[in-house]
């Protein structure tokens, strides 16, 4: 009788570790997902339009995107009573390479209203001082004379210089840092807390988080890419100028229950 | 019986609901794990080492005994190694390399090394093949390079006194076929890691930088110098590359399309794969043509001789003034710095060696 109880517990273990999990309608949570897409103003913009020459940006410069991608982290749901639900973790989009496009976390969220869904552009100070061997992989990563971490956002384009030249930029965030070298000081942070807005949460949700491009350029600061063009990661000034701008770049899109 | 019977339901309940759709061969052979260096285990991803090709000693012994076989070419006067020399970390020392019959191809050979961590998986300096196992195909039966043809190969491979017990012993009982020839060329080719260069014991805190090497190193990492990094790894991508494709000026027009000739797309036009500056001691000459034989000459073109073009990378700057324009302490300084990634051992590994 023992033996037929134990062999009874085995079948049953073996059978449920390999089983898909029946009690997900049961749970009062939730998959969350989300989907990065990216704009200039109107225009959706992917991948396949890099590389023409065909945005304008504020300062009436024609130019060209060739290569994005940005790091975002701590994707927080707020409730109404202030409760944070933090989901650890940093996620990278590659525009691109057309990867990380979407990000579904693992922790599954409580179902019901949440007021604000928020995430931090780039990486805070502290999580920004960590190893992490998938940035160092896709060489990510900031000089240790520029203060060691991240990027924030790799942006690589070309645009059309007052002089009718077309000529390369390189639109990097990264933590504002002054005294480049060996004891550099940081004068502000520049990463930022990025506010979706509410989201109610009852089934497993998209969140589509929507990227205007076209607001790193414009809002507060009117970007001048003939004097803001390259060598800006030890510009602490044009960092803090970026980090401004960054503020209104990002969107709630549609969230599909 | 009955706890038999017991013992192999559970087997059976276990294998139903395994993924691992590894091959048979698993079964035959040993497994043999990489040996990843230090520096790689705490900065990197794992190396990509394929469901359907795990490293065993049995195909890695097959896969080296392969890449120095001549039995491979057509006329059986070259092997891999013949232009993949392990004297020049598996690269050649001439810009191009001559086939069996003579005739030159348009590429430098590229070095081999490390390649188990090419986490996008393009090989060649245009990214036409997707991985290595089918990067070992090609040459084979190249007209240029070793100029023979598969069928020819298995069957003189399967006619072989040692191949067909060493494939028996690597794969098991199957027939030889190209594929498993190539998926071992491939389990020895991922035994071919660098990762014991004087800056990697500097890394480790076994070596300390000359301050000649010290300021290299800045210079590779200032983005306002030599801004090197962004393409060519740090301290922290210890590959020293990204693996990835750029238009880094060469040419104003292309002879050569590189990644263009792969894709299709006009972009791609002259961007080549990013080689590792690990081991530059040992591979010149350098670029996707070996045009330059010199480190020098690499440091001064990209200094002050950039082509502009419509697909030249955004990364390239002071485009206008043909470079960045380094002063000449900083040249001989990043030079030195890029000589500290050089690994003697992995020239002189026994287990690399025939």
């Amino acid at each position: 009788m023992k033996n037929s109880y134990t062999l009874l517990l085995l079948v049953f273990v073996v059978f449920s570790s390999c089983g898909d999990d029946l009690d997900d309608n049961l749970k009062a949570s939730a998959a969350t997902q989300f989907k990065f897409t990216h704009q200039w103003n109107a225009l959706t913009v992917s991948s396949a339009d890099f590389n023409t020459l065909q945005f304008i940006n504020a300062n009436g410069e024609e130019l060209s995107v060739e290569r994005l991608r940005y790091l975002i982290s701590e994707v927080t749901f707020t409730r109404g009573n202030g409760e944070d639900i933090v989901i650890d973790g940093h996620h990278l989009i590659d525009v691109t390479e057309d990867s990380g496009l979407t990000y579904t976390p693992e922790l599954e969220i409580p179902t019901g209203f949440y007021t604000n869904v928020s995430f931090t552009f780039g990486l805070n100070n502290e999580a920004n001082m960590q190893n992490y061997i998938d940035l160092n992989s896709v060489s990510f990563n900031v000089p240790e004379m520029l203060g060691g971490g991240y990027h924030y956002m790799q942006m690589d384009g070309k645009f059309v210089n007052s002089a009718a030249e077309e000529m390369g930029y390189n639109y990097h965030a990264i933590r504002a840092v002054d005294n480049v070298g060996s004891n550099p000081t940081f004068p502000q942070d520049t990463f930022f807390t990025v506010n979706l807005g509410a989201v109610n949460i009852a089934s497993e949700t998209i969140v589509e988080v929507k990227m205007n491009i076209a607001e790193w350029f414009r809002n507060p600061n009117v970007w001048d890419l003939n004097v803001l063009n390259s060598v800006l990661m030890p510009n602490s000034e044009a960092q803090i100028l970026m980090s401004e701008n960054g503020q209104s770049v990002f969107s709630l899109g549609t969230v599909t229950p | 019986m009955k706890r038999l019977s017991v013992l192999v339901l559970l087997v059976c309940l276990a294998w139903s609901c395994s993924k691992d759709d590894a091959a048979a061969y698993e079964a035959v052979s040993t497994p043999l794990p990489l040996k990843i260096p230090p520096v790689f285990k705490e900065n990197l991803l794992s190396p990509i080492i394929p469901n359907s090709n795990p490293q065993t000693i049995e195909g890695v012994a097959l896969g080296k005994k392969l890449f120095f076989d001549r039995i491979l070419s057509g006329d059986e006067t070259q092997s891999c190694a013949t232009c993949h020399s392990p004297q020049h970390a598996f690269s050649d020392s001439t810009p191009t390399s001559a086939g069996i019959d003579g005739d030159f191809g348009t590429r430098n050979v590229m070095p081999l090394f490390n390649l188990a961590w090419n986490y996008g998986e393009r090989f060649n300096w245009d990214g036409s093949e997707l991985s290595i196992e089918r990067q070992a195909l090609t040459p084979v039966q190249n007209p240029i390079e070793m100029h023979s043809n598969w069928d020819d190969v298995v069957s003189k491979l399967s006619n072989h006194s040692e191949y067909p017990t060493l494939f028996e012993n690597a794969f098991g009982a199957f027939p030889i076929t190209k594929t498993l020839t190539t998926k071992a060329l491939a389990q020895f080719e991922r035994t071919l890691i660098s990762g014991n260069s004087k800056f990697d014991k500097y890394l480790l805190g076994d070596a300390t930088l000359t301050p000649q090497e010290q300021n290299g190193l800045h210079v590779f990492m200032d983005e306002a110098r030599g801004d090197c990094f962004h393409c060519h790894g740090s301290p922290n991508n210890p590959l020293w590359t990204d693996n990835m494709f750029h238009n880094n000026g060469l040419d104003s027009s292309f002879a050569d399309l590189g990644l263009g000739a792969t894709t299709g797309n006009p972009s791609d036009n002259g961007k080549f794969k990013s080689p590792s500056i690990r081991n530059l001691a040992y591979t010149a000459p350098y670029m996707h043509d070996g045009r330059f034989e010199t480190i020098d000459e690499v440091i001064n073109h990209y200094s002050q001789g950039l082509q502009n073009s419509s697909s030249i990378d955004p990364l390239m700057k002071k485009i206008n003034q043909g470079g960045v324009q380094l002063i000449p302490q900083d040249k001989t300084d990043l030079k030195a710095f890029l000589l500290s990634l050089s690994d003697p051992s992995f020239l002189n590994n026994p287990e690399f060696i025939n």
